[in-house]
């Protein structure tokens, strides 16, 4: 006979079984039965008390992708669910791993717009992989154990489960589900059909100008070795897209970092002359192929992912390859042949020589710029040691251009949403995943002020995230679009800031601000032999824009580029 | 474009209609009917939709279909044989003088009069699609007062077993041919 459980006591019981560790929230009326539960329990998962549920959502994001575990936040009802939907409309863009669960008004209320109501399950709906509302305590234990199972498996994304208030203070005999019953739902971890491999690993074994575009499926599958290992075998050059930074070193020789709108030119000429892609765990979304037509046109593509959905869903593809990553390039390892493309893979030095020539750091200038500090950030981290969680925005293309990824799950951001906002609550969650990791946020000045609420929860949390602000007065990206597409018109993007260093002393946390390029390594280093947090704002140079520049609506051969020196 | 008709199984769980109508919206796609209710296997509902796009599209509504939670199954049926069907109420001006004509026509479409007053008749009409469009037109010009149409049900013709249906519905690209 298993024992009586109230609904609360039932949500903490079932986040043991699911050995879940950490919880990221902010209580509230309808969720309160929850959270006196856990004081009766005596804590036995640790809440992180958050300063706005926004940061909630992007802690437990932060904590998936760290960790690559199930991240779980925490909220109330109406306006505490209704904050965390930016997290979760990131999550699912980047098919991350979250559980949130939110209290409700009690059934009796339910639409009856009372005190704090908000239809969260309807609100939640487009932006979560699936979503329960609870009105009987006798769901909730299989919604409990279904949402991890479909939050973690297949393509990962969030779960939300919002629960009535008088489910949490109802009580049930009470025993965790040891399966799931889910008749609609197949998670596509299979091997994929053997036929579509024997067809890709020809195209591969034929192909003059090869090229793998790796994606953050390789990431979730756990497959960066064997992609390190076709690629070296068969001598094919490696590109990624922006959230498969880390898939595959890239200092590696066959790496040709990432491509798409800001990546780097040699490897949107790359992607634009290959003859075979073979992308792997990447969606190929617009920012990735600019004007769809018009990628890739030499190229036969595979197109290895688990969603089937992701099938043509943009670019039409010649071999689909439905399964997961890490089974399909252990199927073609055996069936590609060792090779080599001396030809293609010249083209793509001259290519590459010709970028470094254009490079902003080989010219020479006294001014703070963006990409200097990301360089010396990559030097002063032991050449990509660190965690780097970066924001939205110009500092986003510049750190991942110049800070060099070699480690898997190195770079947290947010591709799909582009969520301003996102870096130092992610860089909490993934502290909280990984308490022995050196983390950096790398935030423009405005997604910092978005979410540097949670400053006092780095604080409160004892956590020692490093912190650095590019500083250039404006919302930056924007104002580059400006430039570039509307006459120079800075439309409501000129930023007044306050002074970070104060701000961050407020907190209580150490700050400087860097103004000369010639104290840049040494502040990092300061900030680095900080025990606790550290921040450092760089006041960089205004104007500074990214180059490569991919614009709407055009090929990714057609790159606004930076003049050369010559010009 | 081309108009296809699709069937999909769903868990009968409420918010599953909205689950179902969020991704069309969502998604932009092109939906002209759709009609549910209950299917042979309790717990499970059954949708019969048409939709209209290109290649591209249709296989987007699939996929994207398929990968609800909730929903079991999903299936192409428009290059299999199928009976489908749609039933229509139309309630049409018939007075002594055309009565009569309004009649024939019902008549040759096999279509009957369940209701009768001194100014209209109710029309109902179980068809395929095309046949029921044919009858509303022809009735057009006595004056259509209201109507109801259920949109098109279908169903593959033929003895095959469900489970073999839902595993060909799944649309995978399994062979990895286009």
């Amino acid at each position: 006979m298993s024992e009586k459980k109230t609904g609360g006591q039932i949500i903490w019981e079932s986040l043991m079984r699911e050995g879940v560790e950490v919880v990221f929230g902010l209580p509230g009326g309808a969720i309160l039965p929850a959270y006196d539960d856990l004081a009766k329990y005596e804590y036995p998962i640790h809440h992180v008390l958050v300063t706005h549920e926004q940061g909630a959502s992007h802690m437990a994001d932060g904590y998936a992708r760290a960790t690559g575990r199930v991240g779980v936040c925490m909220a109330t009802s109406g306006p505490g669910a209704t904050n965390l939907i930016t997290g979760l409309a990131t999550a699912n863009m980047d098919s991350v791993p979250i559980v949130a669960i939110t209290g409700q008004v009690p059934t009796s209320l339910l639409g009856r717009d009372g005190f704090q109501e908000a239809d969260v399950q309807g609100v939640s709906l487009p932006v979560t992989k699936h979503n329960y509302l609870i009105t009987d305590i006798r769901e909730l234990p299989d919604a409990l154990k279904e949402a991890f199972y479909i939050a973690s498996t297949g393509r990962p994304g969030p779960v939300v489960i919002d629960i009535c208030k008088d489910v949490l203070q109802a009580s049930l005999e009470f025993e965790y589900p040891e399966t799931v019953n889910l008749p609609g739902y197949h998670p596509n971890q299979n091997a994929p059909d053997p036929h579509s491999v024997a067809r890709a690993a020809r195209l591969l074994n034929e192909a003059e100008r090869p090229l793998i575009v790796s994606g953050q499926g390789v990431s979730i599958a756990k497959a960066e070795q064997e992609l390190r290992q076709l690629a070296e075998k068969a001598q094919i050059p490696v590109a990624t897209s922006l959230l498969g930074i880390g898939t595959f070193p890239s200092t590696h020789p066959l790496s040709i970092s990432w491509g798409g709108m800001h990546g780097e030119a040699y490897c949107n000429y790359a992607l634009q002359e290959c003859d075979v892609m073979l992308a792997i765990g990447a969606r190929l979304d617009d920012r990735l192929t600019g004007v769809f037509d018009t990628f890739a046109p030499k190229a036969r593509i595979i197109h290895v992912d688990l969603d089937p959905a992701e099938m043509g869903k943009n670019i039409t593809i010649d071999t689909p390859v439905v399964g997961d990553a890490l089974l399909a390039l252990r199927g073609l390892l055996p069936q590609v042949e060792a090779n080599e493309h001396p030809a293609w893979l010249a083209q793509i030095d001259e290519w590459k020589q010709e970028t470094s020539d254009r490079d902003i750091l080989a010219q020479e200038t006294d001014e703070l710029i963006a990409p200097y500090i990301m360089q010396q950030l990559w030097h002063a981290t032991d050449e990509g040691d660190a965690t780097v969680v970066s924001d939205v925005g110009q500092h986003q293309m510049w750190e991942a251009q110049y800070y060099h990824h070699t480690k898997r799950r190195s770079l947290l951001t947010s591709g799909g949403l582009g969520t301003m906002g996102y870096g130092l609550p992610a860089a909490i969650g993934a502290q909280m995943g990984l308490s022995e990791e050196e983390i950096w946020v790398v935030a423009g000045d405005g997604g910092f002020q978005m979410t540097m609420v949670e400053l006092s929860t780095v604080v409160q949390e004892r956590l020692p995230i490093k912190i650095a602000i590019i500083n250039n007065g404006f919302l930056g990206m924007v104002r580059q679009w400006q430039d570039v597409f509307y006459n120079k018109r800075h439309s409501g993007t000129p930023l007044f800031n306050p002074d970070f260093v104060k701000l961050a002393e407020a907190y209580g946390i150490p700050a400087r601000a860097v103004t000369h390029k010639d104290d840049v390594y040494a502040a990092i280093k300061e900030a680095q032999a900080a025990d606790g947090p550290f921040l450092l704002d760089f006041q960089v140079e205004e104007f500074t824009n990214v180059y490569p520049m991919v614009a709407p609506g055009k090929s990714n051969a057609d790159m606004i580029r930076r003049p050369s020196p010559a010009e | 474009m081309n108009k296809h008709t699709m069937i999909a199984w769903m868990e009968d769980k409420p918010g599953v209609l909205n689950r179902v109508a969020g991704l069309f919206r969502r998604r932009n796609f092109n939906i002209e009917s759709l009609a549910v209710g209950h299917s042979e296997t309790s717990g499970i509902s059954r949708m019969t939709f048409v939709a209209t796009g290109d290649d591209r599209e249709m296989r987007q509504v699939q996929t994207q279909l398929y990968k609800l939670i909730n929903v079991t199954a999903v299936q192409d049926v428009t290059d299999v044989p199928t009976v489908s069907r749609e039933l229509a109420l139309i309630k049409v001006k018939a007075k002594n003088g055309n009565r009569s004509e309004v009649m024939q026509i019902v008549d040759i479409f096999r279509g009957r009069i369940v209701d009768v007053d001194m100014e209209t008749l109710i029309i109902q009409i179980v068809g395929p699609e095309e046949r029921v469009e044919s009858l509303i037109n022809l009735l057009d010009q006595f004056g259509i007062v209201e109507m109801v149409r259920t949109g098109t049900v279908a169903m593959v013709r033929g003895a095959h077993d469900r489970a073999a249906q839902q595993k060909t519905a799944v649309p995978a690209y399994e062979n990895g041919n286009q």
